[in-house]
């Protein structure tokens, strides 16, 4: 880190010991899975930088924020519409939940089998561990899974900022009215909490700097098609779990300097692989920073991952908004009506996630798919069944693996990636 | 050509020397706290021979890639090769050693084309068979051959609990009411074996079916599986070493 943050951090809140510790685990471990990568290339350079400073210069920026007046509404979910955070002069935060901290704090409100993510988000609060939920105004929840549904209940006991948007769990007529009028809802708390009213103008400009935000993680997908692939995909997951708390304009130019080099990378044959060697689509639940776990076992057993079909990857980015609206309600009907495109496990049915699968399969030509479920998240662990069958009618080899963000079952992971890319090597000789 | 396969698993390190694809030795030790020193004393005295060439497998085999410059590949794949090297034909392999279970599936030239394994906890593995074999005062051996399910079989008692820790104390339990310790045993296998069932049920079997690992020594076990199973099991003269054995033929290759 450039400076000493001590003071800033005190004045948030934190637990000033344990967050010392943090750091340091999490610059090690940044050290030993990102760091010590080959090939990399140069625009990886401003991200390296951004997690350097994760915890001080971006806590520097959101503190002076609100000093200018600014609202900053933390989020868990892609469901939260970040267009109408930014049309209130907002800054939309995703909310720390990808490590294993404060697990024993959370275990006092929570059942022991809660999934990772929850008992993270919980945990980081209560060990006073996250910057950005103490700095948020709002805190913004919605009914996804179960667990996360009744966790926000003990979350906003705890916090005493939590609105919970109410998204339906089918895509029906009555589905959709109910999200559109959630919208709404939203839309009038952020204008009571900030007093900003919600414009046309200001949510064309909104608008159209959330999609260039979503076309330049697009354009960055559609680049790991080439293989060898131009960036790993630990690279990839991490510019995409940045895009949750970064500045969204300078994370989009930055994103796109990195795919300007991407694609000359491509076009002169450089990768970080080699050509021809082992392909990987990840499926299933969100990665949260700093999760690096999964990633980080594929691609130090020799194979490339080159796509995440979780919200953190695709699904955050693979519709754009339909800009073409002319007043505040047609805008919010379109927002609703993109973020219903959105292809969550939480919903029934949930088809459009296996027409996914499969278009990524083919686009990134992947030779197989391993499916990612944090342990007791069910609607992952559930859909792993139906995942499992649309790669077969696709002969593509398919991994289950649930598992937390734990380090004690390591072990076994690196086995079964280890097998499963011996059986894809294997197909390839044949 | 002399070759070596190494198998270094939770509870055992299992190391077979082969010549020209056929074995010369074979050695077994407790994994214990220092894996890669009984490592190095194997490879360094069994049948004082060197290899020229080892490959190494199973849940340590890093420890010899990182340290010793030693190929590995892991103990799906190896099992898969030893099994086949005994069995010709076999197309499934039930794989129990001491933290794992793994099913695995082979397509007709020994391929592996699909596999199952437990989830992260020791339930259902040769660990678990070893805790509660010492709950209940028998000797792993003693332990293997003391089924006996009650002569009313609607009276026969189950253990329900697949987690190691709740197992046993269902089993403390039982000890308490009084249940002949046969019998419990019985139950303990019966559990492992439903257990194990429901990750082949998530394979096709095809073909003959090999009992591998150290818990294909346990005749309790192979036949609860086999009547699940409605199959005989194919269980080599040591099942224990078909993961080694795999890997020395490997590094023949």
């Amino acid at each position: 880190m450039s400076k000493d943050y001590t003071q800033m951090w005190g004045s948030i809140g934190l637990n000033l010991k344990a967050h010392e510790g943090l750091l340091s685990v999490l610059g090690d471990a940044y050290k030993g899975i990102y760091l010590s990568q080959k090939n990399r290339p140069g625009g990886m350079d401003y991200f390296d930088f951004v997690i350097s400073e994760v915890h001080g210069l971006r806590i520097e920026e959101i503190v002076e924020a609100k000093e200018s007046g600014k609202k900053v509404v933390g989020t868990f979910c892609v469901y939260v519409p970040e267009e109408l955070v930014l049309a209130v002069n907002g800054v939309c935060i995703g909310l720390c939940a990808g490590a294993e901290v404060g697990s024993d704090e959370a275990e006092r409100y929570v059942p022991r089998n809660t999934c990772a993510l929850i008992k993270a988000f919980l945990g980081f609060k209560l060990a006073g561990l996250c910057p950005y939920v103490e700095l948020t105004d709002l805190i913004v929840g919605e009914t996804t899974c179960d667990g996360k549904k009744k966790a926000y209940e003990i979350f906003d006991e705890i916090t005493r900022k939590v609105y919970v948007m109410e998204l339906p769990s089918m895509k029906g007529e009555d589905g959709r009215k109910m999200w559109r009028n959630e919208i709404r809802r939203f839309a009038d708390k952020l204008e009571a909490l900030t007093g900003n009213k919600i414009t046309l103008e200001k949510l064309r400009e909104s608008s159209k700097l959330v999609n260039a935000k979503r076309k330049a993680l697009q354009r960055l997908s559609a680049l790991r098609a080439a293989d060898p692939a131009p960036i790993s995909g630990l690279d990839a997951l991490l510019i995409n779990q940045v895009s949750f708390y970064d500045d969204p304009v300078r994370f989009t130019a930055k994103t796109n300097e990195l795919c300007d080099e991407l694609e000359a990378r491509v076009k002169s044959g450089t990768g970080v692989a080699p050509k021809g060697g082992p392909r990987v689509l990840i499926s299933g639940s969100p990665m949260a920073i700093p999760n690096w776990k999964l990633h980080a076992i594929i691609e130090g057993s020799g194979a490339t991952v080159v796509g995440e079909e979780s919200c953190v990857g695709e699904r955050n980015f693979r519709t754009l908004l339909d800009e073409g609206f002319s007043s505040v309600e047609q805008a919010f009907d379109n927002i609703s009506t993109r973020s219903l495109t959105v292809d969550c496990a939480c919903f029934t049915p949930n088809s459009e996630r296996l027409d996914n699968i499969k278009e990524m399969v083919t686009r990134l030509n992947a030779g197989g798919v391993i499916h990612y479920a944090l342990q007791f998240c069910t609607p992952y662990m559930m859909e792993a069944y139906k995942a499992k069958k649309i790669s077969d009618t696709m002969g593509v080899p398919f991994l289950r693996i649930e598992t937390d963000y734990s380090m004690e079952d390591m072990g076994q992971l690196k086995t079964r990636v280890g097998a499963f890319l011996e059986m894809l090597q294997a197909r390839a000789r044949a | 050509m002399i070759s070596a396969g190494i198998d270094i698993g939770s509870r055992y390190i299992k190391y077979v020397l082969a010549e020209d694809g056929n074995i010369i030795a074979t050695e077994k030790k407790e994994t214990g706290h220092d894996p890669l020193g009984t490592c190095h004393s194997i490879i360094a005295h069994s049948a004082r021979k060197r290899p020229e060439r080892i490959v190494a497998t199973g849940y340590g085999r890093y420890l010899l890639e990182v340290h010793g410059d030693i190929h590995t590949i892991t103990e799906i794949k190896a099992v898969a090769k030893g099994a086949r090297e005994v069995f010709s034909s076999c197309r499934t392999i039930i794989d129990i050693g001491g933290q794992d279970t793994k099913v695995i599936a082979l397509d007709g030239k020994g391929i592996v084309s699909g596999f199952e394994m437990n989830d992260r906890c020791a339930a259902g593995t040769g660990r678990f068979l070893e805790i509660m074999a010492r709950t209940l005062g028998f000797s792993i051996d003693e332990f293997g051959r003391s089924c006996s399910v009650h002569k009313d079989v609607t009276k026969a008692i189950k253990i329900n609990s697949m987690c190691t820790v709740f197992a046993e104390s269902e089993v403390v339990g039982l000890i308490a009411k009084g249940v002949p310790r046969d019998e419990i045993a019985a139950a303990i296998h019966e559990s492992i074996a439903s257990r194990v069932i429901s990750l082949v049920k998530r394979i096709r079997i095809n073909g003959g079916v090999v009992f591998a690992g150290g818990c294909a020594m346990n005749h309790c076990l192979a036949k609860c599986l086999s009547e699940r199973l409605q199959k005989p099991l194919q269980i080599s003269d040591r099942p224990d070493m078909l993961a080694a054995l795999g890997a020395a033929i490997y590094a023949a290759s």
